[in-house]
């Protein structure tokens, strides 16, 4: 069993005593992840309404926030970071490979769909 | 782990067993591959998800005027609040299960206990929390009406605050009731009728001038349709067909019925997974109370339980956003 923990978080910025104390240092930082998303999402600034690659600037934040929080779950939480880096590269790399290729072709498709609903000759409206 | 290995002699040769390359031991790494086909199952749930969203981009619903309750403070406007609550309930119990996983490395069996019984009571919670949720979805509030192509007509003051359909809407005599087993054919079932006819809806629309209709489509400012008066009345007449109140698998009072579908399948299967992780918790539990693994001299069950109990938080905070915020 590995009883030592890497004590650090965002690269080295934030270093911490014991592992409990990284305990909730992490979850405060998840903390303030999760209201700044629940803040963004009642106001919605009128500035993140544009279109940045197909979606809104708002919803690229969202993500981006949600794949940052994921990050700390799975390294601190579920002690990733202290295991082998061949572990962690086959759990980490062939989940991310593969939910990235399906999203991917799903999104295409449905994007697709929806042009073909808008643009062709389908009457929706009735 | 060394106290369940057995010993075969042969320790030290590359090939002899008891060899762990990747310095986890077999239930660990099994549980860690178990989660990435899970990860897999739930990603296949939010992709599909995002097909049908993109598919219907300009009608879907928006989430922020469907999830606007909190328990207690009934009809007021709180889009989110509950479910962020949901969420920090759920980190909250990730980070209980974690000091318990940290007091089990330092073998101090008290500290387990409490902190195995606060990650259950966290896990209680939040089930209730989403049954209360389901409940809240399934009973609807301000109910709407379905065109014949399938789309949801719901109504508007001026202003474009939603009006409920008990607010303008005089339930009359009805022709029929609500057919039932006991009554009629014992193969036959349906479900609840709806309070109100599309006819009374009809003339309640046409009695109160201040109320207009909101189509579906979303406009270029992210907001959806509202008509005038005169499309309100003629949209109603001509494609007005079913009375829709609360939304099910088959109708949806707040849009698409696949918005509704989607909803109890992936917050559903969701939900079984915090249910089944609470019931092993509890399991857990008790072998900690009992000393099991103080016999043992090893918590890595607790571990292993606790690596499915972060990544059910894992899983609900990919569904917050794609759900709730996106």
């Amino acid at each position: 069993m590995a009883h030592a923990h890497k004590l650090e978080i965002l690269r080295g910025l934030i270093k911490f005593k014991s592992n409990t104390q990284k305990i909730w240092g992490v979850l405060i930082l998840l903390s303030i992840i999760t209201s700044v998303e629940v803040v963004l999402g009642i106001i919605k600034p009128e500035v993140l309404m544009g279109h940045v690659l197909g979606m809104k600037i708002l919803n690229w934040i969202f993500i981006i926030l949600t794949i940052a929080k994921a990050y700390y779950i799975t390294w601190d939480f579920m002690h990733m970071r202290d295991e082998t880096a061949s572990l962690r590269r086959m759990v980490v790399w062939t989940a991310i490979f593969l939910i990235l290729y399906l999203v991917f072709i799903l999104l295409q498709e449905g994007g697709y769909i929806q042009d073909v609903y808008s643009s062709g000759f389908i009457k929706t409206d009735f | 782990m060394s106290t369940t290995v057995v010993t075969t002699g042969t320790e030290g040769k590359t090939w002899g067993g008891g060899n762990e390359p990747l310095k986890a031991s077999y239930g660990k790494m099994m549980m860690w591959f178990f989660i990435v086909s899970d990860a897999l199952t739930f990603s296949g749930f939010l992709a599909a998800y995002g097909f049908s969203r993109f598919k219907f981009i300009e009608t879907w619903p928006i989430a922020d005027e469907v999830f606007t309750h909190v328990p207690f403070l009934h009809g007021q406007n709180l889009p989110m609040i509950y479910v962020a609550f949901m969420t920090f309930v759920l980190i909250m119990s990730s980070v209980t299960m974690v000091l318990a996983v940290d007091a089990g490395h330092h073998l101090n069996k008290a500290k387990v206990t409490i902190y195995m019984f606060l990650t259950i009571i966290g896990g209680l919670i939040f089930v209730g929390s989403q049954a209360w949720e389901w409940a809240t979805f399934i009973r609807g509030d301000y109910g709407a009406v379905q065109t014949k192509g399938g789309n949801i007509l719901q109504f508007v003051d001026t202003e474009g605050h939603r009006v409920a359909l008990r607010d303008f809407v005089v339930a009359g005599e009805k022709e029929r009731t609500a057919h039932e087993r006991k009554n009629g054919l014992w193969f036959v079932s349906e479900g609840t009728l709806p309070t109100y006819t599309v006819d009374e809806v009809v003339h309640g629309l046409e009695s109160h001038p201040n109320v207009l209709v909101r189509t579906q489509d979303i406009n270029e400012h992210g907001h959806k349709t509202v008509l005038s008066r005169e499309a309100s009345l003629k949209q109603l007449k001509a494609n007005g067909k079913q009375v829709v109140e609360g939304a099910n698998l088959h109708v949806n009072e707040y849009g698409s019925p696949l918005f509704a579908d989607f909803f109890f399948f992936i917050t559903g299967f969701h939900g079984f997974h915090v249910f089944s992780g609470v019931i092993i918790n509890i399991i857990i539990f008790f072998n900690v109370i009992l000393g099991t693994y103080e016999k043992r001299k090893s918590y890595e069950m607790v571990e292993k339980v606790g690596l499915y109990w972060h990544f059910v938080d894992l899983v609900w905070v990919f569904v917050f956003t794609f759900f709730y915020l996106v």
